[in-house]
């Protein structure tokens, strides 16, 4: 693996730990797998380049993204708190027909945004995605020590327990996942502007790659709080595409690049599996 | 004062599981007393408080608190009034949080939350100033999580979690009977302690006869969703456990 190589795995671990942090929020924080994900990513990539590609300067269309990518998130939260439909079924149906709906936006399959203006300017990837990481891990860990995170805490922890102590349970869920899913938008958005594209199946596995990030980083350093359990997203992201590229540039295993779902699930399955051999 | 008139529970209305769980329940309960209720299991003691709380909405029949009817308030809204410590001290509180977590949660209760930080050293003070009154060393460990603590230590916490905040009522459901005979006897004289300090009105659920006569100015028996005894003053006083039980033999 050669440098370049290397400078490209943090790029894009870099933007996928937003995509890991919006996991940790559903999955680690209020306790709900939400698929939702595959869905908001790419409708965060498809809003932003389609917004730029007619003109919109790309703060706006970034802005815009999330946006799109919250009031996803609040579908699943509302399919889910207010018709009792299962958490995971209610995320994979908004993921369904999140796929129609980016078509809509996109009007076509693919849109090039390359010779466009992008939120990333003259900069490079690495720097802008370094800070908007931290800004935005700072922002949602200022949010959870807040009274109102607090309680969004507490109901994936005691439920019930919340009620009682007077916390709108439903609520506080919609608004986790509209949380996390704007997060997830915002890195689906930025991924179309630092590559140049937006593809309508761009968004395939990224429930898998959030997951792979968390899970990888939670075996390496057992957050005890939010703020250590969000960096962990962040590193977790970037190993994990540094082990990929590892993995895809040792020729003598004779993997290639169609062969990256299958690397992805074996990482996920092997953290999971050698953290749980520790215990014994 | 609250108040319950007519209430009925019926779960699985008109189908053959049909179940009624309370029946033309009316209770008035003053402020400052402190209740005890006693019964045989699946009595409706439970489902009691749980309608008092607005876990279970009624079938039919209202629920007032100082007058104002809240039957139809949900359980997080009806929060602000009402106080509670759950059985199981393993569900009272939030396990993955530390101490001065649960009890920013718990007192916020009834109150709005907003984006002010949950933790300041104002609060921390205060809630070791709570913990302490506990005298069980409980003050020093405000960074540690609930679920490191023992049941005893946890329901302790329980309890003073739910008064933090002031409240028209506080349900006890059983909150000791998961507990050693000593740490229950402990968490039952820090209950009474805090109960007449702030002059809470109180029902308590609970299987020992003796707790039953031992604390409080007031016992109701249920028998099959009714009220079948109500006992009070020179009569109450009157009474020892062996009374209770007999009762029991319906």
């Amino acid at each position: 693996m050669n440098q370049l190589q290397l400078l490209g795995s943090i790029e894009i671990g870099l933007i996928f730990a937003l995509v890991a942090t919006g996991v940790y929020i559903t999955f680690k924080v209020i306790d709900f797998p939400d698929l939702t994900v595959d869905g908001s990513f790419t409708l965060g990539a498809a809003v932003s380049a389609s917004m730029i590609s007619s003109g919109f300067g790309p703060v706006i269309s970034t802005l815009a993204a999330m946006c799109a990518g919250s009031v996803a998130g609040s579908i699943t939260g509302y399919l889910n708190v207010k018709w009792d439909i299962m958490g995971l079924l209610a995320g994979i149906l908004t993921m369904t027909a999140l796929y129609s709906i980016n078509l809509r936006i996109m009007g076509v399959p693919n849109i090039a945004i390359v010779d466009a203006e992008t939120i990333f300017g003259d900069y490079s990837v690495i720097t802008i995605m370094g800070i908007i990481v931290v800004v935005v891990i700072a922002i949602i860990n200022r949010f959870f020590a807040s009274n109102y995170g607090l309680a969004i805490r507490a109901i994936g922890i005691n439920p019930r327990v919340s009620k009682a102590y007077g916390i709108n349970v439903e609520r506080m869920k919609i608004i986790a996942l509209a949380l996390s899913n704007g997060v997830v938008a915002l890195s689906g958005s930025l991924f179309a502007q630092s590559q140049g594209f937006a593809d309508i199946s761009m968004g395939t596995g990224t429930i898998i790659v959030g997951l792979a990030a968390v899970i990888i980083g939670e075996a390496a350093i057992h957050p005890k709080n939010v703020l250590t359990g969000l960096i962990t997203c962040a590193i977790g992201s970037i190993v994990y595409r540094i082990v990929i590229a590892f993995a895809l540039n040792a020729n003598d295993i004779g993997l290639q690049a169609s062969d990256l779902n299958l690397i992805t699930a074996a990482i996920v399955a092997l953290t999971m599996i050698v953290s749980k051999l520790k215990r014994f | 004062m609250i108040e319950l008139k007519d209430i009925n529970v019926i779960f699985n209305k008109g189908t053959k599981l049909e179940n009624h769980v309370l029946k033309n329940i009316n209770l008035k309960v003053l402020d400052g007393q402190f209740v005890t209720i006693i019964g045989g299991n699946g009595a409706g003691k439970s489902t009691l408080m749980n309608v008092l709380a607005g876990d279970i909405a009624p079938t039919s029949g209202k629920i007032f608190i100082d007058n104002v009817e809240v039957t139809n308030t949900q359980a997080h809204a009806r929060a602000a009034l009402v106080a509670r410590v759950f059985q199981d001290p393993m569900i009272g509180t939030f396990a993955d949080l530390t101490l001065e977590e649960n009890m920013s949660v718990a007192g916020m209760r009834g109150a709005s939350r907003g984006l002010t930080p949950a933790l300041s050293k104002d609060l921390k003070i205060k809630f070791q100033t709570h913990l302490s009154e506990l005298e069980i060393d409980l003050e020093t460990r405000l960074k540690d999580k609930a679920s490191s603590l023992s049941g005893g230590q946890r329901q302790a916490l329980s309890l003073v979690m739910a008064t933090l905040q002031e409240s028209k009522i506080l349900l006890l459901d059983e909150h000791t009977s998961a507990l050693d005979p000593k740490i229950g006897q402990i968490i039952m004289d820090l209950t009474d302690k805090i109960i007449k300090k702030q002059r809470l009105t109180a029902l308590m659920i609970t299987h020992s006869m003796t707790q039953a006569l031992d604390y409080g100015d007031r016992t109701i028996m249920m028998y099959h969703g009714e009220i079948v005894r109500d006992m009070i003053g020179t009569e109450r006083k009157s009474l020892t456990p062996s009374d209770l039980i007999k009762y029991f033999d319906l």
